[in-house]
């Protein structure tokens, strides 16, 4: 089994900006020390020999099952957009992206 | 010990004229109300007493079906029309769904009163029902220990009578711990089995949802019920077994064969619990005694799941949660200064801190470097667990396994320590992995805590697995016992 990762080689900084989350300076000392401990207890996946083995994606191997390309339902914004924050004639309202 | 209510004496209850949907609804909602347990998210009273009173209609005029007029509760994780939906974090605290869910759709077909919405670990990633924004659950037998999780809410509504039945997800054990842990009857089914349509997503390679009732016989009726080909689920298993669609009118039938029933070495011999040790094997003297035949298998990489699963389902929830972004639906911050800063506030304050350390695992084991060494390598392990379970079937029917490593434990002992949490899911994620059926039933009690006792069988075995839960129930009584806190209506005594 490899040695665990310590905590202070995980870039911690980067993964919160892949995961578009922001860590406060405890909540980012918090979540190395966890991280480290939880890649050290997957890291027992390394001590099994997997030479050859198919990866398995889907639990009964199946495959994508596909239908003929035809309407089959109408959206409804007004109905669909219920929940959104802010929408303004159907679009979803961002802040400015272009100045 | 009186018989406790089923959605099967509600049900006959009902057709006898001994009371109606509106009172049994009624008193149902005033137990909710008087309860302390916090395994409610949403009740919906009004709702309730409307499906209430056109049941008792349908009685009148004949047209009553299968689950017509009988409370039952969603896990609120399910999708409901007109009733708020939060999957227990404050990403959607006031999210209300245009749509319902395939299996709620399907069970207010059947006629069934939906009295509310159960609480829940936070998009179900939990293992003691502590990580829902709403608060945590207590365990109906020990306010002190969890109810398990992430499905606690129902577990607890349904240990407490607090309503006959609900529905659960399963991910990881997210039925079966629960189930264990607070003394009735969960079925994970087979993987495809029940639709996810409406289901909000956790990991999607894995989550099935199930019923968690009283005993197996209900477990078998609720099931008949929420199963069935769904052409908006992608994974959704295209099967028509008669079996299945007979048990929505019809009982459970009788175990009429003899069966080999396999005892896994790794499990076994993982439980250091001796009350739980006992306890198993008391269920395979029974067995024996039964005529069963019960023989030792082995399941070699049964070691490596906790991580393998950890991987997948890190790696699949960080994906599906990435939908979450203050644009479309749920929480949004304040002021937003740019698009960036939208997506990381509103992300960072509508999640927990559970939530979030599982994103940031499945970000790691996805990112550049490390995508071989983790995902793959665990979807490669998730290959070699599966194996293990058909080299096993080869040879047995059913397996016989522990639910939990133990009973309930108290709330805040793990919360600090995610990776012995983790560990609490030894039993019931290889399962998941493999994508079989699995049940958990109660076995015993161990300091006033119930224990419970797993059965899994082959993809789409359920049958035999209920069968075989059924007749266990038919000779013991762990199951009809009734937790303290418990009230059962007047109108049901």
């Amino acid at each position: 089994m490899s040695d665990p990762t310590p905590g202070n080689e995980i870039d911690i900084d980067h993964l919160a900006r892949l995961a578009r989350l922001t860590l406060g300076p405890e909540e980012k000392d918090q979540a190395r020390q966890q991280l480290a401990n939880i890649i050290a207890m997957i890291d027992t996946m390394q001590t099994v020999d997997t030479e050859g083995v198919q990866p398995m994606a889907h639990p009964l191997d199946a495959t994508q099952r596909l239908r003929t390309d035809e309407v089959t339902e109408d959206v409804d914004p007004d109905r669909f957009q219920t929940g959104a924050p802010a929408t303004a004639e159907h679009y979803y309202l961002v802040p400015r992206v272009v100045e | 010990m009186p018989p406790i209510p089923t959605l099967k004496s509600l049900k006959s209850g009902l057709e006898n004229r001994d009371f109606s949907s509106a009172e049994i609804t009624r008193a149902y909602l005033d137990s909710i109300a008087e309860s302390s347990l916090n395994a409610f998210i949403t009740v919906d009273e009004e709702g309730a007493l409307v499906a209430a009173r056109m049941a008792d209609e349908r009685y009148r005029n004949g047209t009553a079906g299968s689950l017509t007029g009988v409370p039952i509760a969603h896990k609120d994780i399910f999708c409901t029309q007109g009733v708020n939906t939060t999957c227990g974090s404050k990403m959607l605290a006031s999210f209300t769904a245009p749509y319902d869910a395939t299996v709620v759709t399907r069970l207010k077909d059947a006629g069934a009163v939906c009295i509310g919405k159960t609480n829940m670990d936070e998009f179900a990633m939990g293992s003691s029902n502590e990580t829902s924004f709403f608060g945590p659950v207590k365990n109906p037998w020990n306010p002190e220990a969890v109810p398990g999780g992430s499905s606690g809410g129902s577990a607890a509504a349904v240990a407490a009578r607090l309503v006959p039945a609900a529905t659960g997800t399963d991910t990881g054990g997210s039925i079966r711990q629960p189930a264990s842990f607070t003394g009735i009857t969960g079925l994970k089914p087979t993987y495809g089995r029940v639709s996810r349509y409406g289901m909000i997503a956790f990991a999607s390679s894995l989550d099935q949802g199930g019923p968690m009732t009283g005993d197996a016989e209900d477990a078998a009726l609720l099931l008949a019920h929420m199963a069935g080909f769904d052409h908006r689920d992608s994974t959704s298993a295209n099967r028509n077994d008669e079996w299945l669609s007979r048990l929505q009118t019809e009982n459970l039938p009788v175990l009429d064969s003899r069966l080999r029933v396999g005892l896994p070495t790794q499990y076994f011999q993982a439980v250091d619990n001796p009350v739980l040790q006992t306890a198993l094997e008391q269920v395979r003297v029974w067995l024996e005694a039964e005529g069963h035949e019960c023989v030792e298998v082995s399941l070699p990489h049964t070691e490596v799941a906790v991580a393998a699963y950890y991987v997948i389902a890190g790696a699949e929830a960080s994906t599906n949660l990435s939908r979450y972004d203050g644009v479309r639906f749920g929480h949004r911050c304040e002021n937003p200064e740019s698009l960036e800063d939208l997506y990381e506030r509103s992300r960072s304050e509508g999640f927990g801190d559970e939530v979030k350390r599982r994103i940031l695992t499945g970000t790691y084991a996805l990112s550049v470097g490390y995508f071989d060494a983790y995902y793959i390598k665990a979807q490669k392990i998730r290959r070699l667990i599966a194996r293990d379970f058909i080299d096993a079937f080869s040879e047995v029917d059913l397996l016989l396994t522990p639910t939990a490593t133990g009973p309930a434990f108290n709330a805040g002992a793990l919360t600090h320590d995610p990776v012995a949490m983790y560990n609490q899911d030894k039993f019931t994620v290889p399962v998941s992995l493999a994508g079989l059926p699995a049940l958990s039933m109660p076995c015993g009690f161990d300091d006033g805590l119930p224990l419970g006792a797993q059965l899994i069988g082959p993809h789409f075995a359920e049958e035999r697995i209920l069968k075989l839960a059924a007749s266990f129930q038919r000779a013991t009584d762990w199951h009809a016992r009734t937790a303290p806190c418990a009230c059962i209506p007047e109108v049901l005594q």
